[in-house]
């Protein structure tokens, strides 16, 4: 077991993954010689060498684009996105090609690549850097949209996505790359994609969250405890496409009640989609209206702005005494 | 006559010959889009280049079917008779589908009537391990390729099944948006380069598709990487309205390879023994670790965009008797005809067993019929989802009590 932070988490996966197996290329702007811009890929260039961790010419739609072309050839791309802001660039490639080679070719083509892109708020950057579009891939068939949240699980799920058959979006939440520790075993470990993780065990309230707002969620549910004796059962989502509605299903079965948080915009965001599946499949259950504490439908601010418009564990907590009045 | 040597095309549209200039030997025809008036100032560039110039136009079959004797390649007979009756069933076919889309028996669709020789003389220099990767308009690569005309129908006739790529072919199936095939090409070409391979992918996009983002930054990757790629413009003058001259202020689109780095040709898409010459020296090269060429193949769509579109409204007919005359087909018929390697008889009988294996498809295309709704959610995933199965058995439901029909 070895201490690590989030970045060290995600190298030691992508260490694994381009040792494990010969067919797997890391590729993107600055990921070699400048060893990523949050140093993701520190000491990869120099272990395995210019042809398997390259340095691309920055051109978001030319790194994806290339790499469906890979994959096709049977190699395993895992691409960087600078920020996930930046990969809209590419999104043509990814909801026409990416997502599509499997289905158009029924099955003869597939698409084993992933594409790692951080997202969300909480570095004081400029614009274009700071927001939370993982509904846009989840939105997109064909497409796991999987969100780490701590070094342990980032470094599972990385390498599960590479290992996988078919094409992942991957989030890394860059408020957290350097924000913690935490022990990561050190045989390769894995964590079955699609799947939520029940972060917090309780009884009266149930919030869903994933990625960076993970860590307000429990810390608002640490205070619940403390403060109002409210035993918050936690689940954080990992994958948000396929989304893990067993989990929360149950989960909210059994507290009646709900808050989803996340980063992402309300409208047609991750939370309007968890909502509508607990609507479905367990409506009798429900003892108060369920509340989406998300990102609102403006664009997000420039940084001095982004602590206020993020939701933090008070904005949290209020959100769940109101739940629980009703 | 044929020529291998200076940048052309057939009528002067892009430039004509008499004003071609080499570096800066002609400031008036190198400045003719601006205002030369400049009050005795310096204007920047002081240096100009004139990138067509550098390139070659490479032709070896003019219109009127006289041969450059120099260059022709002087093919064997099986390979001049394997050009000729995949034109002739690519043309046949064309002719078929816009008849059974006119009919209601497939659905819009792209002919490619005038484009033929870019088919053929680029397929035959591929071999069984080396990728092509289509645009929307290469059934005469697909056909060479091994893929079923019952699949090419299938395509436009709205059936997934078109895209079984067949055993043993290494090719993509159609791709839809315009360009986006190319970075394709490109990845493909590189993997081939990762993996030690000595093949090469060729792929194809058009005029129009040279505008696409898309195109220049897999021309990009394709010079940085040095990958053993062709990538095939099929000029053939319309994005659907637009003409040639919309889609770049430049005078070639083969000089758009130039600007990556890449070594870049234009030949003349009409003569099938110019597209296959500089095709196999290109894939010569590539193999042999030489790097990726643009090949801009110069022909005319001599129908309409998709059965869709009225070409009427953007373009004249004088224009389109013009280039019915540079036929791909009429002068390389005369070709083998001037050759005796064609007759009367053995043309009847090549275009007799072409309009068979047209026939076959089409009745293998309607035969085809009862497939499956339900595996537009098969292949989605490796692992179905749960949603997904719930929404599969919902779709189930739907057709069970709706009892929905399948086709058109």
């Amino acid at each position: 077991m070895a201490q690590l932070n989030m970045v060290k988490a995600l190298n030691l996966a992508l260490r694994e993954a381009l040792a494990e197996d010969n067919d797997v290329v890391v590729m993107g702007q600055d990921v070699g010689q400048d060893e990523g811009v949050f140093r993701v890929t520190e000491k990869l260039l120099a272990e395995f060498g210019r042809e398997r961790v390259i340095d691309t010419p920055l051109a978001e739609a030319g790194i994806v684009g290339t790499a469906v072309g890979l994959a096709l050839y049977g190699m395993k791309p895992v691409c960087e996105m600078q920020f996930s802001g930046f990969a809209y660039q590419a999104y043509h490639q990814i909801e026409g090609h990416v997502a599509r080679y499997r289905n158009r070719t029924r099955g003869r083509y597939t698409m084993p690549m992933v594409v790692r892109m951080p997202f969300g708020g909480g570095i004081r950057a400029l614009e274009h850097h700071s927001e939370s579009q993982e509904a846009i891939y989840a939105h997109t068939p064909g497409l796991q949209m999987v969100i780490c949240s701590a070094p342990r699980n980032a470094r599972a799920l990385l390498l599960a996505s590479i290992r996988h058959p078919d094409p992942v979006i991957f989030f890394e939440p860059k408020a957290v790359y350097r924000a913690f520790k935490e022990e990561v075993p050190d045989e390769p470990e894995t964590m079955e994609l699609g799947k939520a993780h029940v972060a917090r065990v309780g009884k009266d309230i149930t919030l869903v969250s994933f990625g960076a707002m993970m860590r307000a969620t429990l810390e608002a549910a640490d205070d619940l405890s403390d403060e109002d004796n409210i035993e918050a059962e936690v689940i954080d989502l990992l994958t948000v496409s396929p989304l893990d509605t067993e989990t929360i299903a149950n989960s909210v079965s059994k507290t009646g009640r709900c808050v989803v948080v996340h980063e992402g915009h309300r409208t047609c965001g991750i939370g309007a989609e968890v909502v509508a599946r607990l609507v479905e499949s367990c409506f009798y259950h429900l003892e108060a209206p369920i509340r989406r504490l998300t990102g609102y439908d403006v664009h997000f601010p420039y940084f001095a702005r982004e602590q206020a418009f993020l939701p933090g564990a008070d904005r949290i907590k209020r959100a769940v005494r109101e739940t629980l009045v009703c | 006559m044929g020529s291998r040597s200076g940048s052309v095309d057939p009528d002067g549209w892009f430039f004509s010959q008499a004003n071609m200039v080499f570096g800066t030997g002609d400031p008036d025809g190198c400045r003719r889009r601006l205002s030369t008036d400049t009050g005795g100032l310096s204007v920047v560039p002081r240096k100009k280049i004139k990138v067509a110039d550098k390139l070659e136009y490479l032709q070896i079959l003019d219109e009127k079917a006289r041969v450059d004797e120099t260059l022709d390649p002087k093919l064997d007979g099986d390979t001049l008779l394997g050009f000729l009756k995949l034109m002739l069933t690519t043309r046949l076919l064309d002719e078929r589908m816009l008849a059974m889309q006119r009919q209601g028996r497939i659905g819009t669709y792209a002919p490619i009537r005038g484009q033929e020789a870019v088919q053929a003389g680029t397929a035959f220099c591929a071999r069984r391990s080396d990728w092509m990767i289509q645009s929307f308009r290469e059934p005469g690569v697909c056909i060479h390729r091994g893929w079923p005309i019952r699949a090419i129908l299938q395509l436009w006739g709205g059936y997934e099944e078109a895209n079984d790529v067949p055993e043993g072919v290494n090719d993509t199936p159609l791709a839809v948006p315009v360009g986006s095939q190319v970075p394709h090409t490109m990845g493909i070409a590189w993997g081939m380069k990762m993996k030690g391979k000595d093949d090469v992918a060729i792929g194809y996009v058009g005029d129009g598709g040279t505008s696409e983002g898309d195109f220049h930054e897999a021309l990009t990757f394709a010079g940085v990487f040095g990958v053993p790629a062709i990538c095939v413009v099929t000029n053939n003058q319309w994005a659907i309205s637009q003409p040639r001259s919309r889609q770049v202020n430049a005078e070639t689109l083969a000089q758009k390879g130039a600007g990556y780095g890449m070594d870049a040709i234009q030949v003349d898409g009409n003569d099938v023994l110019a597209v296959y010459v500089a095709t196999s020296e290109a894939v010569a090269k590539a193999r042999a670790g030489g790097g990726p060429t643009l090949i801009e193949a110069v022909t005319y769509r001599l129908a309409m965009h998709t059965t869709a579109d009225d070409p009427k409204k953007y373009r004249s007919e004088d224009e389109v008797k013009k280039w019915e005359k540079r036929d791909p087909l009429i002068r390389f018929e005369k070709y083998l005809r001037d050759r005796d390697m064609l007759d009367d008889a053995m043309h009847e009988q090549i275009v007799s067993d072409c309009k068979a294996a047209v026939k076959v498809g089409v009745e293998e295309y309607e035969a085809a019929r009862d497939v499956d709704p339900r595996d537009c959610f098969k292949y989605m995933y490796e692992d179905m989802p749960a949603e997904l199965v719930t929404q599969l058995a919902e779709f189930d439901e739907a057709l069970r009590t709706e009892g929905v029909t399948i086709g058109h």
